[in-house]
């Protein structure tokens, strides 16, 4: 019997399309853009400057404090601005410039594409070289992992769970990385449960990913602590908290850490990230991700460089008619449902980018809204037992105390409310905004 | 610059709608609808087409010349009502009062209220109780249907010729549920009533019982519940908590003295029972929307029906039962849904 999460949820057309396709090399391109702004916390601060010549690899920006991460050069080339330049949210950011030429990588990291099983650093080692990588949450929330593998006082891991569950439509990023590098991916999740102490590793996939499951199966028979739990597909199984409740059947209190429950969840592309930098010295500069839409001849997966302009991949993927004007409507940076609407297009996909994905005005386009019904589908597909049509009601009459006592911060903006709402209302769009407004109320006080 | 489309996640939608939850009802009224013009013959479907064009009609002046709004008849709920509606009349029904009903309807219970989504109680069935109290005569009316299938009623299609030779395809009776309750007030038992009168649960279960139009079959509207119910247009917890409450409520007085009271499933089957259950108890508008609530709701439904059936001046309760039970809904919904989860659980 397959697993699955106890509360709410949808089933979404999964439409992955580029499932097939494995991961290709992405072309190097001309210039990267560097945001300082790549994970969760603090900016980095840039250390280099204008003018100064880096390789790949190189360390280009440090951490601003524990919950922050360095950021690594990801072509060799020159500095050619340390500025602000708007990413791909068209939000002025402090941006590393680095104008490409030649490929030309730090000595010390191995380049070899040859396994390496060995674990021979210490614990301490381990968690020394994933901080100082720039490992990232590479499930789209971009979390420093360093930080998620420090332990708490009073709270003891006795889990890593390695989210391979991919529910968001249209994306295969996660399930060509299990395919095509899983022995990485368990060497990675072996290398953080070392971190953690003696935990046990479980791997959660959903059943639409048959092959990763046996192959990813077949890979664990060599760990000990390690077993693959197959899920039912159903969204948002890969977030944090139904993840949890899916695989271990626990459920994380509101305000809460997930590690509370004895989890620590990371995701399997974290785990070849932290392969790479603890077995092959290095750091995170680049990621897998999936361009994709219902065109057939647009539906790959790109194994590319941290900076690499969205413009590119569209250019690549013959997303432009002749005349340049975009065939699409809308570009995402990440799955349908919780990513987000590129607005700039020379913007730049970031180390957690796991996918671009194009979609026509028809696909994407927003219904008019009508009058709610009261039917309380919005209630049966939140995960967090919400009732988002009554949030949806204080947000608009800005009741701020009332949103909190029906518990408006335990919403994880999946989208599951809005997907479902027969009447089209814009019901995420105004609990994210009511929770936003009394967020920031709450810091000026 | 390139023209994009900006707009906050998600950015895909499940293409479920208003109007075509609207329709899948619709759909699953057609076997009731089409079993009760079968057994009734073209009476039944007049007032049907009466009843859906005069919803669709007062919905539709109401919005466009008295709100001066779009009008909304395009969402089909206005169809759904004025089919309800129609299932709750006699055959025997005259225009006019159908017509009435659908000003009842849309005109009071719906648009006053401000239209699809804010009324409190279930439009159809306040036009029943409306019509039901201006027009007792009319209302309790009910025809002997005279289906093909009943070879002891092959006889009266000759007699149904009127004084003015216009045919009528109906003759007036009494329903099951009425011929208990005056009988056993009268002193009669059960075994002497189902003597006397066909009371067979086979005529229930596949038409032509006298009643209103929706109650000349039980299958039918089960059919309509599974369609419901495959669509997922509803959950099957109101239904379910309404039949097992009355078959519950009535099988506790059978136990005690069979003779003086119908088995549960007599009373399962008979009256707008199942039609109210399926169709009007589960409307979203007018039904909690946490599933505590809706099985408050439902068991409420059982037992005031049960209350006013059994001690009540009327044979039927459904309608009045579904009524004040959609009275108490904005109070279910107070009810607060069982929190995520407050302590951590070590499983």
């Amino acid at each position: 019997m397959s697993k699955t999460f106890s509360i709410g949820g949808i089933h979404p057309n999964d439409r992955k399309f580029s499932r097939d396709h494995p991961i290709e090399e992405f072309p190097i391109p001309k210039r990267v853009f560097l945001s300082m702004n790549q994970h969760l916390g603090m900016p980095a601060v840039p250390v280099v400057q204008k003018g100064d010549m880096v390789k790949v690899g190189q360390l280009i920006a440090e951490p601003a404090g524990f919950v922050s991460a360095p950021i690594h050069a990801s072509v060799s080339g020159t500095v050619s601005d340390v500025a602000l330049y708007p990413d791909f949210l068209g939000k002025k950011v402090l941006t590393v410039v680095i104008d490409t030429s030649g490929d030309d990588w730090l000595e010390s990291i191995d380049r070899s594409s040859e396994i390496k099983h060995e674990i021979t650093d210490t614990p301490q080692e381990i968690f020394k070289k994933i901080s100082e990588a720039g490992i990232v949450g590479l499930g789209g929330a971009a979390f420093p992992t360093h930080v998620k593998l420090t332990p708490l006082e009073g709270m003891k891991a006795e889990y890593l769970i390695l989210n391979g569950a991919e529910c968001e439509p249209y994306l295969t990023s996660d399930y060509r990385l299990m395919i095509e590098h899983g022995q990485e991916i368990l060497i990675g999740g072996e290398l953080m449960r070392r971190v953690l102490g003696d935990v046990r590793g479980i791997i959660g996939i959903e059943e639409n990913k048959p092959r990763a499951i046996e192959l990813m199966r077949k890979h664990a028979a060599h760990f000990l602590q390690w077993e693959v739990v197959p899920l039912k597909k159903r969204y948002p199984q890969g977030g944090e908290k139904q993840l949890i409740d899916a695989v271990l059947g626990r459920k994380v209190p509101s305000f809460s850490l997930p590690v509370s429950t004895g989890a620590v969840v990371q995701n399997v592309g974290t785990a070849y990230a932290v392969y790479e930098a603890v077995q092959k010295n290095k750091p995170l500069i680049s990621n897998v991700l999936t361009v994709t839409s219902s065109d057939p001849s647009i539906q790959r997966n790109y194994h590319f460089r941290t900076g690499t302009p969205v413009r590119e991949f569209l250019n690549a993927a013959g997303a432009p008619e002749q005349d340049g004007t975009l065939r699409f409507a809308k570009v995402v940076n990440g799955g349908p449902m919780m990513g987000k609407a590129v607005a700039n297009l020379d913007g730049a996909v970031m180390k957690s980018t796991s996918g671009l994905l194009l979609l026509t005005e028809k696909e994407t386009k927003r219904q008019e809204p009508g009058e709610c019904i009261r039917c309380s589908k919005c209630f049966q597909a939140c995960p967090m037992r919400l009732q988002p049509y009554l949030l949806y009601q204080l947000a608009l009459a800005g009741r701020t105390e009332a949103l909190e006592e029906h518990r408006v911060f335990d919403c994880i903006e999946c989208g599951c409310c809005l997907y479902s709402c027969p009447a089209h209302l814009p019901l995420l769009d105004q609990i994210r905004l009511a929770r936003n407004v009394s967020l920031k109320n709450k810091r000026k006080k | 610059m390139d023209k994009l489309l900006i707009s906050p996640a998600p950015h895909l939608h499940s293409k479920d709608s208003t109007r075509r939850i609207m329709r899948d009802v619709i759909i699953a009224l057609m076997p009731a609808v089409l079993v009760s013009v079968y057994f009734a013959g073209l009476s039944a479907l007049l007032v049907i087409v009466v009843s859906v064009t005069g919803c669709v009609l007062v919905e539709h002046l109401i919005v466009r010349y008295l709100m001066k709004k779009k009008s909304t008849v395009h969402d089909l709920s206005a169809v759904v009502t004025g089919l309800i509606l129609a299932l709750n009349l006699p055959v025997s029904s005259p225009w006019w009062m159908v017509l009435t009903g659908c000003v009842a309807a849309i005109g009071i219970a719906k648009m006053t209220f401000g239209g699809l989504g804010h009324n409190l109680f279930n439009p159809a069935l306040v036009a029943r109780v409306f019509l039901l109290i201006s027009f007792p005569v009319q209302m309790t009316n009910w025809s002997v249907s005279n289906s093909i299938f009943r070879p002891d009623r092959w006889e009266l299609p000759k007699g149904l010729l009127g004084a003015q030779g216009q045919l009528l395809d109906a003759a007036s009776g009494a329903t099951p549920l009425g011929i208990i309750k005056e009988g056993l007030a009268n002193g009669l038992t059960m075994e002497t009533l189902s003597q006397q009168h066909d009371l067979s649960y086979w005529h229930m279960l596949f038409g032509h019982i006298d009643g209103s139009l929706g109650e000349a079959s039980v299958l039918a509207i089960l059919l309509g519940l599974a369609y419901l119910l495959l669509r997922k247009v509803i959950k099957p917890l109101i239904p379910l908590s309404v039949l097992v409450t009355v078959a519950v409520f009535a099988g506790i007085l059978w136990l005690t003295d069979p003779s003086m009271n119908a088995d549960p499933l007599f009373h399962l089957l008979t009256g707008g029972l199942l039609l109210g259950a399926v169709f009007m108890a589960t409307d979203y508008t007018t039904s909690p929307m946490s599933p505590l609530g809706m099985l408050i709701f439902g068991v409420g439904i059982g037992v005031v029906t049960m209350i006013i059936r059994i001690w009540g001046a009327y044979p039927e309760g459904v309608s009045f039962a579904i009524l004040f039970m959609n009275a108490l809904v904005p109070l279910l919904n107070k009810i607060k849904p069982f929190p995520y989860q407050k302590e951590v659980s070590r499983g």
